[in-house]
């Protein structure tokens, strides 16, 4: 009985129909290339001349409408409405790069016209203005450099790395493992997503007056002695455990349960399993979590102008004296030219050398951290 | 090199919540026990129980004795982990150790316990670990690449010989052939088989077949609703069990009349 009434139903019902129209699949460029002509065919006439800004929203609006009157005309409403998504989501993925990859150019493009090995070399020991008019002048090539601030950069960062990177996997893995969401675990949470927020240059200016205060009760009327690197890499600190924590407990969460049972299972206590097993699979993970604690604070000016202040010269000692980083170099340099009027332009330029030279040690480092997870990355094997 | 487990009056918790309520049950040294029941009715709870493995959920007691070989591993200042190093388990899901290569898989749990090994002795453990998980063969000429390379078959026997390469006494298995294939399974049951002679085994099985296949005795459990604790309702041999059961909800449950 049930099985006639299929049969006629099916021979009544129409065969289901599997193909329907389909653009080739160069339709989408050829659409874009054409509503870029014609974006720059209606700039011509309506602003007399190219004008990039015009051309590219135009070219974006119009390419929206061409893709989906020739979807919809052709392909039906469905698809039209699919290819219009696609557009919209890759035309805003351009505009999010276009910032980015302007900013990379003209670092480099700048940067990369000043940049010479003198300046990685030398410091800014001994720098007069005449130089800098003479170097305008096409007298001598620039002069000055910042190995100093390169030096402090490494230093500083490297200190804040050591304190921060324990106390924040440590954090981390009491959050994850031992805290059972307890009191303390949510009181710490909540502390870290606090220090999140916290601004860089209260970060700069609580580990100033720490150590300032900690000066003075030593040695009464000693509060300056207290703006070394160290104090800025305490300050660096402050931003950066917070990241580190909170990076570290979503990787330690992922790892499965399944691991660390059977750990258990085998006898092996608590601390060995979260050493030898838990640690080693999230490895990968919490170097990533850390490098980008890192490329966040490498960056930082305000914290360090207020801790370390600014030198001209190498300082290797990140217990005594005053250090520059790159950030805090560009800063002065732009701010307070060695030169004022027309040869501040060679202290503009060291700042676009010493720019590009901090963006290419963030990129190096990320760099060394993918490939650092690559290599520790648990391996499938096959 | 096997002990026999007597659960007295075992009660567990979940929180405030009483998952299973008063299991009594012996478990003779070198025997097979096989615990069947509907999902949720605190088989798995009850294996997990016999190597305190449940303790690591958070909030989870229970009440009562489970004496192994007449030591009460809830009595006071027993330590866990020296549970755990006596009774082994092996888990649904095949769990190899992703940073490890086959042979550091088995040896995981020697090492981690702190037992330096030599080279010799950490080959011939391997191999032997192997053998008995019916896996020597299979792996023999990649013992050094990484044990999530294996297929889930192999990947579950490699777990199995990673529990016994620490020579526990009782071995425990929650539902270790649900995610494999009929020729893998019968390759874990023919090893628990094998198993038998040196260990005490207690295997979790939705599969009747299974169980009937390879255990000595059987437990049935139930539930008698959501919320409710799940009881141990017959305990007995498995021949028994799947021919003549002294309980009518035994008998729906393996005859497939549910309820």
């Amino acid at each position: 009985m049930t099985t006639t009434h299929t049969t006629t139903e099916a021979a009544v019902s129409k065969p289901p129909k599997l193909t329907s129209k389909q653009l080739p699949k160069a339709t989408p460029w050829i659409v874009a290339i054409a509503s870029i002509l014609v974006a720059i065919l209606i700039s011509f006439i309506a602003f007399g001349g190219f004008n990039i800004p015009v051309v590219a929203v135009l070219a974006g609006l119009i390419n929206a409408i061409a893709v989906f009157a020739v979807s919809a005309a052709y392909e039906g409403r469905r698809k039209a409405v699919d290819r219009i998504a696609t557009t919209v989501v890759t035309s805003t993925f351009i505009l999010a790069c276009v910032p980015l990859i302007s900013l990379l150019w003209l670092t480099a493009s700048k940067g990369g016209a000043a940049i010479s090995g003198d300046l990685l070399t030398r410091t800014m020991l001994g720098m007069k203005g005449v130089l800098d008019q003479q170097y305008v002048a096409g007298e001598v090539t620039l002069a000055g450099g910042f190995y100093h601030a390169i030096v402090g950069t490494v230093l500083i960062t490297a200190a804040a790395c050591i304190i921060s990177i324990p106390i924040g996997v440590l954090t981390a893995i009491y959050l994850v493992e031992y805290s059972n969401k307890n009191r303390l675990g949510k009181a710490i949470t909540f502390l870290v997503d606090v220090m999140t927020g916290i601004p860089s240059i209260v970060a700069g200016l609580f580990a100033f007056a720490l150590f300032s205060t900690i000066a003075n009760v030593l040695m009464p009327g000693s509060a300056g002695i207290a703006k070394t690197g160290f104090t800025a890499a305490v300050a660096l600190s402050v931003l950066m455990i917070p990241i580190v924590v909170r990076n570290t407990e979503e990787i330690l969460r992922l790892v499965p349960m399944d691991l660390r049972e059977a750990s258990y299972a085998l006898g092996v206590p608590k601390w060995k399993t979260i050493v030898k097993i838990v640690l080693p699979t999230s490895v990968s993970g919490i170097l990533s979590g850390v490098t980008i604690a890192i490329a966040r604070v490498i960056g930082e000016t305000a914290p360090i102008m207020v801790t370390a202040g600014f030198a001209k010269t190498l300082n290797w000692n990140l217990f005594s004296g005053w250090m520059s980083t790159l950030p805090t170099f560009i800063y002065d340099s732009q701010l307070r030219p060695v030169s004022p009027g027309a040869a501040a332009l060679a202290s503009s330029e060291r700042a676009w050398a010493a720019a590009l030279v901090l963006v290419a040690l963030v990129m190096v480092l990320n760099l060394l951290a993918r490939i650092i997870a690559k290599v520790l990355a648990p391996k499938a094997g096959r | 090199m096997s002990k026999q487990i007597d659960i007295k009056d075992l009660d567990i918790f979940y929180g405030d919540f009483r998952a299973v309520d008063g299991v009594q049950m012996q478990i003779k040294p070198r025997s097979v026990t096989a615990f069947i029941g509907p999902s949720g009715c605190g088989k798995s709870t009850v294996l997990r129980t016999l190597n305190r493995m449940h303790e690591v959920i958070p909030g989870a007691s229970v009440s009562g004795e489970v004496l192994m070989d007449g030591n009460d591993i809830y009595g006071a200042g027993v330590d866990p982990v020296n549970v755990r190093r006596e009774v082994g388990m092996v888990f649904q899901r095949a769990n190899p150790f992703p940073t490890m290569s086959i042979k550091e898989n088995v040896l995981a749990g020697v090492r981690l316990n702190n037992r330096r090994l030599s080279k010799s002795e950490a080959d011939d453990l391997t191999e032997r670990a192997l053998r008995g998980a019916n896996l020597w063969n299979e792996v023999k000429d990649r013992l050094n690449l990484p044990g999530s390379g294996l297929s889930g078959g192999q990947q579950q026997r490699l777990c199995i010989a990673r529990a016994i390469a620490v020579e526990p006494e009782v071995l425990l298995m929650d539902e270790p052939c649900s995610a494999l294939d009929p020729i893998s399974t019968l390759a874990i049951e023919d090893l628990i088989n094998d198993l038998k002679d040196k260990y005490t085994v207690v295997i979790v099985t939705h599969n009747m077949q299974q169980a009937a296949r390879v255990s000595d005795k059987t437990a049935f459990f139930n539930i008698a609703g959501t919320g409710k604790p799940g009881k141990l309702i017959e305990f007995n041999e498995t021949s028994t069990i799947f021919s003549n059961p002294d309980k009518e909800e035994t008998e729906n449950y393996i005859s497939g009349r549910f309820g």
